[in-house]
């Protein structure tokens, strides 16, 4: 997808980077400076001085930044509780958080002009499922031992022909599914602004869109965390 | 590539996003409808209702991004062009 114009690869460019014309470039150098990987490292680098800023020294009444943590922190981690109870929830809330903090930033930092989100490209939301998919295999083989593979073998034991590859199928299922959704979601939202941009952007065309992008972006990462606990959750748990 | 075979894979890439987004379409739109009601039946389970709500729109949404995927195989990777 090409943009009008990125600041980040503007920059590179009077660097002196090579900045690839295409999605990824052909070597190494070209491939760090992609934008989607340029604006990963913002995102990043955006939450850590942020987070550092406004809660740098934590106090014991807190100021105006802490107050906004405290309630989005504290927010978050009843929703895992509820959804995966208290014991998982404590243990894996830095990841899941994590997650939720990052994909939100980084899809709402699309609807700045100049500025895409990382979530856009499929390579970012993959790696996200990745981690997610392999972390829930884990969670299950800690919990239940070699017996989590039951989980895939279906309620009668006649049937385990059957219900076999029909589980395996849908737990592979579940990686193209949680990435592509994500992605193909904030791509739609990236493509339809610059369309509209490049089209009638003088009459402020891409004003609802922007709109609607904005609900799109929470909406998108709130549905990626709740799969995360889902999945989780349903590793977790006894196989029946 | 003869300008057929353009349109042809340009018809075939419509439809297949449209087709897929008209099913998920009704599918959230029957979501949203159920959730309406339990809600209006039931305002105390808001919370509880929300989430299942949402997961059932992100599992109907997924099969109109098969169809996306699709679209965007045959326009931008077509393994048949050659």
């Amino acid at each position: 997808m090409e943009h009008p114009i990125l600041f980040i690869s503007v920059v590179l460019q009077k660097l002196g980077l090579p900045v690839p014309h295409g999605a990824v470039g052909s070597n190494f150098i070209e491939q760090i400076c992609a934008p989607y990987m340029t604006y990963t490292w913002f995102v990043m680098a955006f939450l850590f001085f942020v987070i550092k800023v406004t809660i740098g020294d934590l106090e014991l009444i807190p100021g105006r930044g802490q107050n906004f943590w405290e309630v989005v922190v504290g927010s978050m981690d009843d929703f895992f509780a509820e959804n995966m109870g208290r014991e998982l929830a404590d243990r894996y809330f830095p990841m899941i958080a994590t997650f939720a903090l990052f994909i939100t930033v980084a899809n709402l930092i699309g609807l700045i002009p100049g500025f895409m989100s990382p979530t856009a490209s499929l390579n970012t939301t993959l790696a996200l499922t990745l981690i997610v998919w392999i972390t829930h295999h884990i969670i299950g083989f800690k919990m239940h031992g070699i017996g989590y593979l039951k989980q895939f073998a279906g309620p009668i034991p006649l049937l385990i022909p059957l219900m076999l590859p029909i589980e395996v199928i849908s737990n592979l299922a579940r990686i193209i599914s949680l990435s592509v959704r994500l992605f193909g979601n904030i791509m739609a939202k990236e493509t339809l602004l610059s369309i509209l941009f490049l089209l009638a952007g003088g009459f402020f065309a891409p004003l609802p869109i922007l709109l609607l992008g904005v609900l799109v972006s929470v909406v998108q990462a709130m549905v990626f965390v709740l799969l995360t606990v889902v999945y989780f959750s349903q590793a977790a748990e006894q196989a029946h | 590539m003869s300008e057929l075979q353009i349109a042809l894979i340009c018809i075939g890439a419509a439809l297949s996003i449209g087709l897929a987004g008209l099913g998920a379409g009704i599918g959230i739109g029957n979501i949203g409808n159920a959730a309406c009601q339990g809600l209006a039946r039931n305002p105390e389970v808001q919370p509880k209702l929300m989430v299942f709500m949402i997961l059932g729109m992100a599992l109907a949404e997924s099969i109109a991004i098969y169809g996306l995927v699709v679209s965007l195989i045959l326009l931008y990777a077509n393994p048949l062009m050659g």
